[in-house]
């Protein structure tokens, strides 16, 4: 067989949800809980057929909540695990998110966003979940949200959402749509090796030695899963470096502080932008997830008719990028930031650039995609 | 000798921050005499809870702990069991952390019989939160938020956890602990979910309230209404309402574990590669 019918027989198209189900399990996922919901339901439904084959384990918990909480139970038992849904759901599962949070256990949290609030629209995309991602539990807390665009970026960008969760003992959001998760596109997964796997760090004292939340080498203190002899205690109390609770305030900022620094401390890492057609642009865009593909198509027409625009697409929106979005600032006279919701990550490119900046909102709601022509009529207007 | 109960306790954690004569002691003493009498190592133990006083348990004894959120502990430990099927888990709950918020959770952790151990302590009531009326707070009795007596019917939880399909559930109560720690120790050793409900006192904030502000006049009117299974089960309908039978309520070997049966899958998928 000669080498391109070959690569044609790696090339698996496969809906958005299944890859990253793929992805999740090439990345040594070994847990998964959920609760069926649209448009997610295809994660769970694929992790349910595969995970058993390796070994691993799949549970359809009675809701979103047990099934966040089923997740973080796992990971603290040392498992990679993977819990996936959407809106609703994400709003169920916020609380023991937060739990996540504040034990510092390793997980990822897929939400394929649809139309909100309450049901909404069940079987259309939206973008509308940015902020609930970020601010959706209670109390202060760090945010990682990788927001692929593309069927291989959702391969690769849930592969790294695993890793950023071991390697900062995090839970990990992965934003996708509708469009995204159902959408069935060409793609050639990465082999075994192609791509990097990180593991947790983890204790290798004595058990007895271990404190669970000491950090003399960095913010990330090292792990150790339950049954090997350390006997930690876990609680979402605000806790020392025993584990144990604390209402010391100096204890308790120190606590609150090295969480952040987790996320702030470690932007070289966890930062992840594309830029397109951005070298000599004059007019910016500031896009992400599947209505950047659509601001690409608009920025080609544009340019066919000589208009110079290109593109920062941030594939990590929480942090935001807002140091990023105000150097690209800087190189244009205008921003368009089209996303599919009534105006939400515009709020982060507003406070990240000078006040006097020129910036378009484009905005739709209606479970129909903002569509090329749509950006490319707002490019018009602010060339 | 006496029973030595320090190697299985977090001394430094000591004093705990229960109030005295809190029934909750009574509890974990025979959660760590069945530990010790099944001789389950404590590194080989994960003891799961919620949020209220009960909840607190964990904390003091020295395997592995994990205090989660209020009315979740037993989806985190369903995480854990799932994991490493081959560890004991289990899980202490308040009433209200159990069957009012948690009430999901209980039962379907019942339904699927994995090999969890779930101890209610019933006091009840809402203990840590100030004495507000629980799922099982009796008709008509006080509460902070029933203070003209509570106008909902309880759940008899016992009752509630058959039907669920729990395959171990046993009723005890905190004026006999040497018959707690046998059901106790009944249900870990069960291979299966089991439910073992402790009836409790919370004086402080239920007694206070309902004329028992006295830890011994509440556990006496608690242990005046144990009645054993069999001579409950021959008593007037009248006489039944005043009591509450005590005993291994069900028990059931023959159903399938659900980590067993997962197990099984997994090995069945193996074969067939
Ligand atoms: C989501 C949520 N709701 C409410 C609370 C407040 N809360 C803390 S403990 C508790 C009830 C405790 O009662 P119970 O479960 O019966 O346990 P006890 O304190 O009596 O042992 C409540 C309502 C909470 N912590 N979390």
């Amino acid at each position: 067989m000669s080498d391109a019918n070959e690569s044609m027989r790696d090339v698996k198209f496969w809906p958005g949800n299944v890859v990253i189900a793929e992805a999740a399990a090439a990345a040594g996922c070994d847990f998964f809980a959920g609760y069926p919901i649209t448009p997610s339901s295809e994660i769970a439904a694929h992790m349910a057929a595969i995970l058993p084959k390796k070994g691993g384990h799949f549970i359809q918990m009675e809701d979103e909540i047990g099934a966040m909480g089923a997740v973080i139970g796992a990971s603290l038992a040392g498992a990679k695990a993977l819990t996936a849904t959407s809106g609703p759901g994400l709003s169920l599962k916020l609380e023991n998110l937060g739990f996540g949070y504040m034990v510092e256990a390793p997980c990822v949290i897929v939400n394929v966003m649809r139309g909100g609030p309450s049901t909404g629209l069940p079987t259309h995309p939206a973008q509308a979940d940015v902020m609930q991602a970020r601010w959706g539990t209670h109390g202060d807390h760090p945010t990682i949200a990788l927001v692929p665009a593309f069927h291989h970026e959702m391969y690769t960008e849930t592969i790294r959402a695993f890793n950023l969760a071991e390697q900062l003992r995090m839970p990990v959001l992965v934003l996708i749509d509708e469009v995204l998760g159902h959408l069935s596109d060409g793609m050639v997964p990465p082999k075994p090796g192609e791509f990097e796997i990180v593991n947790r760090p983890m204790w290798d004292g004595k058990p007895e030695d271990y404190q669970p939340y000491f950090d003399d080498k960095g913010d990330v203190p090292p792990f150790l899963p339950y049954f090997e002899g350390a006997q930690w205690h876990t609680t979402g109390l605000n806790h020392d470096e025993t584990g144990f609770p604390t209402t010391n305030p100096e204890l308790v900022t120190k606590q609150m502080h090295r969480l952040m620094r987790k996320v702030t401390g470690n932007r070289e890492l966890i930062d992840s932008i594309d830029y397109y057609e951005a070298d000599d642009a004059e007019i910016g865009i500031v896009s992400f997830g599947s209505t950047a593909r659509a601001a690409m198509v608009a920025i080609k027409k544009a340019r066919e008719k000589g208009i110079k625009v290109g593109m920062l697409r941030p594939l990590t929106i929480w942090p935001f990028p807002n140091k990023q979005v105000e150097e690209f600032s800087k190189k244009v006279k205008a921003l368009i930031v089209p996303e599919f919701n009534l105006g939400q990550i515009v709020y982060e490119v507003e406070r990240s650039v000078h006040s006097d900046m020129v910036i378009k909102r484009i905005n739709k709601v209606g479970g129909v995609p903002i569509n090329p022509n749509e950006i490319l009529a707002g490019i018009e207007e602010v060339a | 000798m006496s029973f030595d109960y320090l190697p299985y306790m977090r001394e430094n954690h000591l004093p705990h921050m229960w109030c005295p004569g809190c029934g909750i002691g009574v509890v974990v003493k025979s959660v760590i005499r069945s530990f010790d009498e099944l001789g389950w190592e404590q590194k080989d133990i994960a003891f799961v809870s919620g949020i209220g006083c009960t909840s607190r348990a964990p904390g003091y004894l020295n395997v592995n702990t994990l205090h989660t959120t209020h009315g979740r502990a037993i989806s985190f430990a369903t995480g854990i069991k799932m994991h490493r099927p081959d560890k004991h888990v289990v899980v202490i709950s308040g009433d209200g952390d159990a069957t009012a918020i948690g009430g999901n959770h209980l039962i379907h952790a019942a339904r699927r019989n994995i090999d969890i151990t779930v101890i209610v302590n019933n006091n009840n009531i809402y203990g840590m939160t100030g004495g507000q009326y629980s799922p099982t707070t009796p008709l008509g009795a006080k509460a902070a938020t029933a203070p003209y007596g509570n106008l909902e019917p309880s759940f008899d939880l016992a009752k509630l956890l058959i039907g669920a399909g729990a395959s171990y559930v046993a009723r005890g109560h905190v004026g006999n602990g040497r018959q707690l720690a046998k059901f106790i120790k009944d249900g870990f050793a069960h291979n299966g979910f089991s439910f073992i409900e402790v009836v409790s006192n919370c004086h402080t904030q239920f007694g206070r309230r309902n004329k028992m502000a006295d830890p011994m006049n509440m556990v006496k009117w608690i242990s005046d209404r144990a009645t054993p299974l069999k001579k409950f089960d021959e008593m007037s309908d009248s006489e039944q309402e005043k009591h509450f039978p005590v005993g291994v309520l069900h028990k059931d070997e023959s159903r399938p574990e659900y980590t067993d049966t997962y197990s099984n899958l997994i090995s069945s998928l193996q074969d067939k590669a």
